[in-house]
């Protein structure tokens, strides 16, 4: 029988009077990378914190594995893995310490528990750290730890809320090729959140996009995209673009214009033919072309085709290569 | 609106009811109680030793008490009273020590960096988080009476009852100890605050000055008699003074333990209610 990893049906969350989370329905298949983007305050953590049986959900249902969130948490948790938001770490203990209680509570014993940290302590790639407090650990370390953590007891399936916020470049992609590495090698169906366009477009096999505690729509990256049927030429000028912003929306070929400091974004159907009549419109409107590029839609563009906003800016957030 | 319900190109395959079976090394159903509660007592026994600045100020407030108390006040009473004032100040000292110290902090950190949580998605007991971290408190609590009773040594205080009278001195000093801080964790699962645990030790004040910490309760004025005869802290401390003076007194370590079990229900069941509200998962 093919059953999905996860079954969203309907799921709502209320806090009093707030609705978090309204009419989710998410259908995972096992072995998939499943990522949930959208900005802060959207959803993305109830909803994993419901899946994860750390909150009832006020309406619908959810599976898991097979097992309701509601009614059978205790087989989901023997499922599941998860590293939350908060780089859930005791900073008392070492890095072997906390693999090893870990164990303990999943009542693995401690041969095994042995063997098995020995081999994550290759992934989490700490050399003699993993030997010191974890309070020592700087964020990526933290994270690496974390995941190590969430995977000692080989769940089916892992979530990962947000994982790389507030890492470096660096330690981003070792994060990005150990998610990889789970679900290529081991099979793993993972339901990672996100915030981060790039991240999402990089490593889910499908995304939800959730906007205001629905998700708004769903697909692969590419399929996403699709939405977004026009091409987008970027130009980066000089004077007050603001100022002539109305006549630039009267370039021939552009359907829409959104102008931020210095930088015009203008959304054309046919992108090789309008990219000319734009450069010439904006030297037309009196401001100086430093330079113009013609791409395609990111997920961004997606983002804001179905909410009619942009994502949150990327403070701090550093292309990863 | 959904573009594909199915799994895309390069997703894994081989999906079936398995390949969300359950690890076969894991033995969750093998898992007591006891031995829940025993690995996380372990987990925070392991804690101490790394912090010791939660512990040394709580050694350093009954020391000070002690040598203020005894040097002020132990020649009027002795002269006045007859009575040890040494050996009538030790149990204050231990009490002072042994009240009020707790993992309640550490419990707070876990709460707020998520751990919590993470012990929550284990097949933990949610019983034994509470518990285990009591019996936590209660190794720590015996281990901060032996200070105390080596600097009551020192000054000539001795064991009425032997190595017996020892141990029930500090099983006694060491349960006390144990339960009182039922009341910081029902703070700390409520609010999750480290301000509102700190603040918690205010609770013990009461405790502490409205009993017989200076004089016998045969001293004390009316209104601070009443107070002291429903207060628990008097009747630990009788009982812990007549194991240093007195032969086995039943009827003043019988009450002792009463108050331990009165107050143990009362803290321990307001914890029990503010954990079952922060796992509830409502």
């Amino acid at each position: 029988m093919t059953i999905p990893a996860i079954l969203a049906e309907n799921l709502g969350r209320t806090f009093g009077d707030k609705v978090a989370i309204k009419n989710v329905n998410l259908k995972i298949p096992s072995g998939e990378v499943y990522g949930l983007l959208g900005p802060n305050g959207a959803g993305k953590s109830t909803i994993v914190r419901i899946l994860c049986t750390l909150l009832m959900p006020t309406q619908g249902r959810a599976r898991v594995a097979g097992y309701d969130v509601a009614t059978d948490p205790m087989a989901v948790r023997l499922r599941i893995g998860a590293a939350l938001q908060s780089t859930a770490i005791d900073g008392l203990q070492t890095g072997r310490e906390m693999l090893a209680l870990q164990a303990q509570l999943y009542g693995i014993s401690s041969g095994v528990a042995q063997k098995r940290i020995a081999e994550l302590e290759a992934l989490v790639d700490l050399g003699k750290d993993f030997d010191k407090r974890v309070s020592t650990y700087s964020g990526g370390m933290k994270r690496r730890l974390d995941i190590a953590i969430a995977m000692l007891h080989r769940p089916p399936m892992l979530f990962l809320d947000e994982p790389t916020t507030g890492l470096d470049p660096r330690s981003r992609q070792q994060m990005w090729d150990e998610v990889r590495r789970l679900n290529k090698e081991l099979g793993v169906t993972i339901l990672l959140t996100t915030q981060y366009l790039e991240e999402a477009d990089s490593l889910a096999h499908r995304i939800g996009i959730i906007n205001d505690g629905g998700v708004v729509s769903e697909g692969s990256p590419r399929e996403l995209k699709r939405l977004v049927r026009d091409d987008i030429v970027v130009a980066n000028v000089q004077g007050d673009a603001v100022a002539v912003e109305s006549r630039l929306a009267d370039i021939r070929g552009v359907k829409s214009l959104t102008v931020t400091g210095d930088r015009i974004e203008a959304r054309v159907s046919d992108g090789a033919q309008a990219i000319g009549s734009v450069a010439i419109g904006i030297q037309q409107a009196g401001l100086t072309l430093n330079d113009i590029t013609l791409r395609t839609p990111t997920l961004d563009d997606v983002f804001m085709e179905l909410t009619g906003a942009h994502m949150n800016k990327e403070v701090g957030h550093e292309p990863v290569r | 609106m959904s573009l594909s319900a199915d799994a895309s190109p390069g997703v894994a395959t081989n999906v079936d009811a398995e390949r969300f079976g359950v690890d076969p090394e894991l033995r969750p159903r093998d898992q007591s109680f006891i031995r829940d509660v025993l690995i996380i007592a372990r987990r925070s026994i392991r804690q101490l030793p790394r912090e010791p600045e939660a512990v040394f100020p709580a050694l350093l407030i009954p020391v000070f008490f002690m040598a203020v108390n005894i040097g002020s006040l132990e020649k009027l009473t002795e002269s006045a009273l007859a009575i040890d004032y040494k050996a009538f100040q030790l149990p204050v000292g231990i009490v002072f020590a042994v009240t009020g110290i707790s993992r309640g902090a550490s419990l707070v950190a876990d709460l707020n960096s998520g751990y919590f949580d993470r012990l929550l998605m284990t097949p933990v007991s949610r019983l034994a988080l509470l518990i285990g971290t009591m019996a936590a408190d209660f190794v720590l609590v015996a281990l901060m009476t032996l200070p105390v009773l080596c600097l009551g040594f020192i000054v000539g205080v001795g064991f009425h009852n032997g190595v017996l009278g020892f141990l029930v001195f500090v099983g006694i000093s060491a349960l006390w100890g144990m339960v009182f801080p039922g009341f910081t964790y029902a703070i700390a699962f409520k609010t999750a605050s480290p301000a509102a645990v700190a603040s918690a030790t205010i609770l013990f004040f009461p405790f502490a000055f409205l009993t017989t910490t200076f004089l016998p309760k045969d001293q004390l004025n009316g209104t601070l008699d009443a107070v002291a005869t429903v207060n628990p802290v008097t009747y630990i401390l009788e009982a812990l003074r007549s194991l240093l003076t007195e032969d086995w007194n039943m009827s003043a370590i019988g009450p002792a333990l009463l108050a331990i079990g009165v107050v143990g229900i009362l803290s321990i069941g307001l914890a029990l209610t503010a954990l079952k509200g922060r796992v509830s998962r409502n």
